[in-house]
Order: C-alpha cells, then structure tokens, then sequence
C-alpha cells in the first residue's frame, strides 16, 4: 500500500482533528487494489454492511475477496477486543484470490475491536481508520479511560484515525442508532470507493427483502446520509478501475459452493450433524434440496450422520455427510465399513483449528492425514481438496462421479477459509450428465457378483437392493467376492488388493499437476487447498524480484496426482506452504530425523523420496501472501560467493 | 404405502403368482451355537417372510455386530451387516431413500442398548416403519461372557467376576418413554407362538415396532430366565384384540391381563412390575407420525434439476 494514501498521518482521537469539512476536491487515489474492514460487536450489522458492499463491488466488476471476522461466542460482552465481529473486502482492478496481507481502511463501531485488528497486525501501517467516537463523550469515565488508552496504544503506529460521529448522525433518523449505523457506514463506503447506489439500494432491498418497505426506506436514508457525510468530511476517495465481466458471474462462500454442487451432482440425500464451519452447507440446502428432490438428514450424531449417508447410498444413489474435524474423528469407523464393503460415500470436511475442539471458527489445514489414514486397517479412498470456491462446487460433481466409478469413499477437504470466503467466479454450465444415473433396478446379470472385481482394475458393478436376484448380505467382515465372510489369508490379500487398486487405476487417468512459472529454479513451493490463491501471489511478487520460484497446487491427495517426482527434479529446493503444525528445523530438541514436518510434506517424502521442506503456520487465519514471500525468501540459495 | 421414487411399477414387475416357501428364505447355514434362541428367531422370521410372501430381492435386514447380527447371513434376501451398535442409522438411510424395501433390524442386547443406545432413543422418535428385533441373551456372547446393560444384577461374568454391581436397563420402560414411540412389545424365544404372533403385529404396524425377544445363551447365561422357563405362571400375557393374538398359547399360560396396547400410562406400570414377566403387546399408536413421510419429496428429473439450478444461480448473479 503506498504512503500516498494518506495525506497527513494524524494519529489523533480529539474530534476536533476531524477531516476537513467541506472537501470539496477529495484526493483521488487510483490504486489496482484496497483492502476494507468493517468491524464491531457481534450483532451490529457491520457483516451486513460489508456483505452488501463486497457484492456491489463485484456486480460492478472489480475482483473481490471477502472474509468473515468471527468471534467464537454467539453474544461475546460487548466492546471488548475478543467480540471483534465483520469482514474483511479485499477489492482489486483484477480477480482477487485471496484476503491479502493488511487493511488499508477500517469503519470500527468502537475502538475496543478495532484493538483486536491492530493486535493481530491485521492493519496496515498507514491504515486509514474510521472510528464511532461517541465513546470519547462518554459519561462513564471507565469508558473514556478505555477510549484513552486505546488512542494512545493506536498512536505507536502511523495510522491515520478519524472519528465520525456515527451514531449522533443517525439520530437523526432512527431512535436506536446502534441498529442504524451499519448502513451509514456503507454510505461511507459507497462515497469513498464511488460505488454504484442503484446496486446497493438492489442489494438492500434483497437484504431486507422479509421485511417491511418501511424497514428498507430507512436503511436508504442512512445509507444516504452515511453517503453526503463522507462528502463533505472525507477528504480522499479510491479508485480502482472496474471491468464489468462478459461472462455472467456468481458471488458466493465456498460453502454455498458445495451445497450448490452438490445439488448439480444429482445428490439426493445429506445427512450431518451441527459442527463449525461446516453447517452452513447445509442452511441453504435445508432451503432449498427439497425443491430439486433431495433432503436434509439431521441426525442425531456425527456417526449416525455417517450411517444414514452410507445407507442410503449402499440403497442406490450416492449421498454424503458434511462435517468438520471432530465430526470426521467419529465418523471414521464408518469410513472403514463403506471402503471395506465398497459403498460410494463423499464426506466433506470443513477443516478448523485442532486438534479437539480448537479453533471452532478459524482455519486450519491440519486433518489431511487424519483424512487419509484415521480409519483403521487398511481403508484406501479418495481424497480431493478444493483449491478455490470456484472449485467447491465442481468437486461436489467429480466427487459423486468417482465415488460412483470407484465404489469407494470419496473426502473433500474444504477449509474455513474457502467456508467464509466470498468471491465471484464464472456460472457453472450445467451439463445433466453430471447427475446420478436412475436407480438400475433390472435383475443382476447371470452370474453377477456382489464384487465381481476386474483382477486387473478390482473396479466392480455394484447391486443394490430391489434387483432381482442380486440378493447378498453385504459385510464389514473380510469377504470374498461373492461377500461371503472369508478369514483365509488368500482371500483377505486378495480383497485388500482389489481395494487398494483402485487408487493406482484413479492416478493412472489424472494428469500431471501444473507448474506455475517456470519448470526450472531454485524453489518450487507446493501447497493444497485453500492456499492457492496466496501462494500465487507471493510466489509471483517473488518472481518479479528475481527469484527463481515456481509453485504446484494439488487437488488429489489420495491417490496423489501423478508425475510428482519429475516435477520435483527441476528444483534445487521444493517446500511445502500449508497450514498446519510443523517443527522449526531450528527448534531446540528438533533434528532432521525427528521433525514432524507439515502433513502435506510428510505425504511427498513417502512418496517421492525428494527431501521435501516445509513452512506452515497456524495462526488461525489465513496465511498472507506477504509472509509466504518472507519464507520464500528466506528458503532461496544464498548466491555468489559473498 | 405410497412410494417416493416413483418406482412402484418396477418393483411390482416380478410380482407374479410365485409362492414363496420357508425354505426359499433360507440363506447360509446358521452357525450359531447349539440351542441358541437365535435359531428360534430366525425360524419365526421366515415364517414370517413366507405367510407375508414378501419378495426377497425388495425386503432387506440391516444387523450390527454380535452373535445375533449375523442374522442376515442365513436368510436369502438382502442383508447389511455393518458395525457395532449402528444397524439403525444404516436402516434410517436405506429406508429414507427407498421407502417401498422392506427393512428389518436385528440387533443384540449390547448393540442396541449399549453402544448404540443413542441411536436407539433417537430411532423410536423417528418411528419409520422398520421392523426391529432387540435378541437380549444379557450378555456379550461373541466376545465371550461380558456384561451387558441387560444383564441380570449379581450375575458373574469376566468383566463383573464379583456379579453384576447394578439392576438391569430395563429395554421396554425405555421405549415407552420415548417420544413418539409407536410399538412396543415383549416375547421369548422359549415360546414361540407368541414370538411368531408378536414379529406378525410388528411386521403389520407401520412405524417402528421395537421388539425385545427374551432369551439364553446356551453357553453363557442359560439360566436366567429358567424359573419362568419352567414355570409358565410366572409369565403373564397381555392380550387384546389389537396386541399380539395367539390363541394355542392359552393353554400352556394361565396368566394373563386384558391390556389396551393404546393405553400408555398402564403400559408403563406394566413394563415396571417384577413379579411376572409380561410378555406381548405393551403400547401401540399407528396414527403417530413416521420421519420417512414427513420428509417425502417429489422426485425430480435432471432437467427439472437442471432448470431449477439456473435459477437458484440468479440469487447469486453478479
């Protein structure tokens, strides 16, 4: 962000440093992105506000990237740093694929949250921060105390803060101002970053399409009155130049996504139990599956989830459950039964901070191993990671159709990021094809097996129950072909075989993943999931200053995409970016062979033997691309001879 | 029965003038122990199978893990037998999406009141219309003589080697207290006519109709119900009109109390008496509402789906 944004750094809290009044030729700052933040306590609107001004950014044409800042408690006290509650909108000129580094401007209801920002560093140095300042006048001397300190503790730092009177202003028409203030602050915005008013009075009246004509009128009017304050108080508007896309366009969080894909996929049935950040999946199919055939199963447990989904996919078409960590841990028994009587199952993982309860809210990358290996014996499935919301929904349709083919578990690891994240992506091109066939009911064929397993594929036709003739008992008991339980050694190699097989035939139809850059240099950084977005940014600003770094996303984990090996040997050095735990090769205790490395590394060591390093990090957040390109940096050959 | 998928016409297809006999039922070789009520049970159940003619490739039994969910196994139709305590959530999901299959569970004293006993409250409140046998031995047979919550109290097993330290669950009490319940009732193996009579009433009831079969396992607890083995008068029958019908028995039990299987404050007072045991039909309510009907969609195509989808993508066009 360049120091020009701010013309004077008045790290102030007197209002009587307020901007100028009456500027009348604000400075235009022409920039190819800007980072926003609305934030508050919980329940004050300031999601509302930022939703609705992320969603005009996007109809408008800008590239946008919206996340949700979230307190762990429902109604967390109030002004208090650890109830900060809002989004971050990162807009640019071009497509934005992730939430960046630091925010360049804040609307904060009161400066106890805005603490919380400034804390976790979330702030650029020369953030512009629009502060409610009704707290400096307030009759409680705690409060002015508080306010105080805050002042004094901002001021370390060459913000430049501006009191607004928001609530005093709001008065004017609405009695309780703290339910108003959300929409004057979008006025704010819409001034500030000239967004267009016809789309967001649109986006209100959707907004508030289940209420009144009068509730809307009034949000307009604050909206309006947010708008002139900032026009004759602010003294800089934002411009960053707007594309309108010929491609039409849907705005959505990842799990949107998936709920939508699943429903493309011909899904009939999700089965779930509540679990953070997963659940929202399910909110919006609630509302809508019925209408496309399908239904919502609430059970009563995350393992009834898992039995339902499996029992009705073992009775015809594939269903899934959808969960997050802990859920996963208690479904994966049953993740053994479908692989071991190869019934098509896809279980979505939303991934948060663990292990055990851990970061309900906040994301995490840390159940890939736990996804691949947390049932027990040997239980060989597919594990798929979105690497975009864009991708959330097609993976839904790849997931159903390989679980189908495979006659296996098909997991999806989404994370919070992709869960919270909004961001437009061009409308899917529906094709019927990606649905589930019509239940085959005919009677088996003459001979037909329960696992009439291909020796060389061990891919097999399954029967479900209602074909005549087909009937057998299926078993989570080692069984052969016929399901007949079976404890002889031959058969249980054999069978494992089968199983385990299908994996090989999987790799042996994908291909090669991308290299981004060059397929040469000195580092090549690997990453999975919801990263990919930062990591391409880091990777490229470091390209730009001369780095020989590339970097390779992957979508499968299991079986892993194929030609891993060759790609690795056109870098001196590959390094995985993940977030998860690793050790610090430098950490005392720590020696080469007993680091536990980050999850995506330990899974290329094994299979590549390339000595993969790694930098993670769980901050409970998103990685930024700017601390990506320190560790980037920090990893390159030291060259010459100096 | 009405039918979700709009499948009716398929299935009906093989419906023909076949007759099915017992031994058309019949699957593998039951491997259970000599005596096992087990064996008894699984007679019943064909019986059962063959005076309903129900087709085997559309009726379906879902059992868990133990001795008695090896069930599926010797009967010729399609069986699930998946894990430990979980035969119902599997059954829930078969039966909501293919409502027209026959679904039958077996589960063992262990899996159903134990390990699964979560699965079990919350499967007598959806009250879909699944047939379920409880096979209570009081014990852990396959795992080799555990106790189990049915367990009689001061019974010796390997994990209570100084007897049983607390009174037994009691399976029906439990039922009956669940919400929505819809059919509860009681039988023995060692009698089974009322057995038979008592798997046709809840074959017939549409919704869950929850059975616990009374039994021994020959090699761990064959002794616990011996008194009332020896003693018929120490079994009182419910009987009415709507319970569980089963005239032959008159002769061999003496005992027996009028019982309306609607009236559920009695049918509780009954499942807590001690001195008798009561076996037949404690409480049934067939208008109460089954999950599978509440939660029936129209089915829709692909181009319906399709169609639908576009549309649903306007609420998120930029």
């Amino acid at each position: 962000m360049p120091r020009s944004v701010v013309a004077a750094a008045a790290p102030k809290a007197d209002p009587s440093t307020s901007p100028a009044a009456a500027a009348t030729t604000p400075r235009v700052l022409r920039l190819p992105e800007h980072t926003v933040e609305i934030v508050s306590d919980s329940g004050e609107g300031a999601q509302k506000c930022a939703q609705i001004f992320a969603a005009v950014s996007a109809k408008m044409g800008n590239g946008v990237w919206t996340v949700e800042l979230i307190p762990a408690e429902i109604q967390p006290p109030p002004r208090v740093p650890e109830g900060a509650s809002g989004n971050r909108v990162r807009v640019g000129e071009k497509a934005v694929t992730n939430w960046g580094d630091r925010t360049n401007l804040v609307i904060a209801f009161n400066e106890q949250v805005l603490l919380a920002r400034h804390r976790v560093d979330a702030l650029a140095d020369d953030a512009v921060l629009l502060i409610e300042d009704k707290w400096a006048r307030s009759e409680d001397p705690e409060i002015v105390a508080a306010w105080n300190a805050a002042m004094k503790e901002l001021s370390t730092r060459s913000y430049r803060i501006v009191p607004v009177a928001m609530e005093d202003q709001c008065l004017a028409i609405v009695a309780d101002a703290r339910k108003g203030k959300n929409m004057f602050a979008l006025g704010m915005l819409a001034r500030i970053y000239d967004r267009d008013m016809t789309k967001i009075k649109d986006q209100i009246a959707y907004a508030f399409r289940k209420k009144s004509e009068e509730v809307y009128a009034q949000n307009v009017s604050l909206l309006e009155l947010g708008y002139s304050w900032a026009e004759d108080n602010i003294d800089f508007r934002v411009e960053i130049k707007t594309a309108e896309s010929d491609k039409p366009l849907l705005v959505m969080n990842g799990n949107e996504a998936i709920a939508l894909g699943a429903v493309a996929s011909g899904m009939e049935l999700c089965a779930m139990y509540p679990i953070t950040p997963a659940t929202s999946v399910s909110h919006l199919l609630s509302e809508i599956f019925e209408r496309f055939g399908g239904i919502v199963h609430q059970a009563e447990d995350e393992i009834a989830a898992a039995g339902v989904a499996i029992g009705s996919s073992y009775a015809g078409k594939v269903a899934f459950t959808v969960t997050s960590g802990p859920g996963l841990a208690l479904k994966t028994e049953f993740l053994g039964l479908a692989v071991m009587t190869e019934t098509p199952l896809v279980l979505v993982d939303v991934q948060r901070g663990g292990p055990s309860t851990g970061l309900p809210t906040k994301v995490e990358q840390s159940d890939l191993l736990a996804a691949l290996f947390a049932s027990t014996g040997d239980a060989p499935h597919v594990v798929m990671a979105p690497a975009t919301i864009e991708e959330c929904f097609h993976v839904m349709v790849t997931a159903r159709r390989l679980a189908e083919t495979f006659r296996t578990v098909v997991m999806v690891l989404s994370d919070a990021n992709l869960a919270t994240g909004v961001t437009p992506f061009p409308q899917p091109t529906l094709d019927e094809s990606w649905q589930a066939a019509p239940l085959d009911l005919s009677p088996v064929r003459e001979g037909q097996k329960p696992y009439g397993w291909d020796p060389e594929t061990g891919l097999s036709d399954r029967i479900i129950p209602g074909r005549p003739g087909g009937m057998f008992t299926l078993t989570g008991l080692s069984h052969d072909d016929r399901s007949k339980v079976a404890y002889s050694s031959g058969i249980h190699q054999h069978s494992s075989a089968m199983r385990s097989r299908k994996l090989a035939v999987l790799q042996s139809l994908l291909t090669p993943p991308e290299v981004n850059g060059d397929p040469e240099g000195d580092l090549l950084v690997v990453g999975w999931g919801s990263t990919k977005g930062a990591i391409e940014e880091a990777v490229a600003r470091a390209r730009t200053e001369g780095m020989k770094v590339s970097s390779t996303h992957l979508r499968f984990l299991s079986p892993l995409e194929p030609g891993l090996k060759k790609i690795f040997s056109g870098f001196k050095k590959v390094m995985t970016v993940e977030i998860n735990y690793s050790d610090e090769a430098s950490d005392p205790y720590v020696t080469d062979e007993n680091r536990r490395r980050g999850q995506l590394a330990f899974l290329l060591r094994a299979a590549t033997l390339v000595d993969v390093d790694c930098w993670t990090r769980v901050p409970g957040e998103p990685l930024r691309p700017g601390l990506i390109f320190e560790a980037i940096r920090g990893r390159m050959p030291k060259r010459g001879g100096a | 029965m009405s039918y979700s998928c709009g499948l009716l016409p398929v299935l009906n297809e093989g419906e023909n003038e076949h007759q099915y006999e017992m031994s058309e039922y019949e699957g593998a070789k039951a491997r259970w122990c000599p005596g096992c009520g087990d064996h008894s049970v699984l007679t019943s159940v064909q019986r059962l199978l063959s005076a309903e003619q129900l087709i085997p490739d559309q009726t379906m039994f879902v059992s868990g893990i133990g001795c008695s969910s090896r069930f599926p196994h010797y009967l010729r139709t399609y069986g699930f037998h998946g894990l430990h305590g979980r035969a119902l959530p599997v059954a829930t999901g078969i039966k909501l999406h293919r409502p027209e299959l026959n679904v039958f569970v077996v589960m063992g004293d262990g899996d159903c009141t134990s390990i699964g006993a979560g699965h079990w409250l919350h499967a007598l409140r959806y009250n879909m219309d699944l047939t379920v046998l409880m096979l209570d031995n009081g014990i852990y047979g396959l795992t080799k003589n555990q106790t189990s919550p049915t367990t009689p109290q001061g019974f010796k097993s390997n994990t209570q080697p100084q007897g049983s330290f607390l009174p037994p669950m009691n399976p029906i009490e439990i039922a009956l207290g669940v919400t929505n319940a819809s059919f509860v009732a009681q039988t023995a193996e060692w009698a089974p006519a009322h057995m038979y009579a008592t798997l046709q009433a809840a074959y017939k009831h549409k919704g869950f109709s929850f059975v616990r079969i009374l039994q021994r396992c020959p090699v761990f607890t064959p002794l616990i119900f011996q008194k009332a083995v020896k003693d018929p008068a120490r079994i009182q029958l419910l009987v009415h009109d709507e319970g569980v019908v089963a005239p032959e028995l008159d002769k061999i039990y003496a005992r027996k109390v009028q019982h309306d299987p609607l009236d559920l404050a009695a049918a509780r007072a009954m499942a807590e008496q001690t001195e008798f045991i009561n076996l037949g039909l404690f409480f049934k309510d067939p208008s109460r509402p089954r999950y599978e009907d509440t939660r029936r969609v129209p089915p829709k195509t692909p181009a319906e789906r399709v169609q639908l989808l576009e549309k649903e993508f306007a609420r998120y066009a930029v």
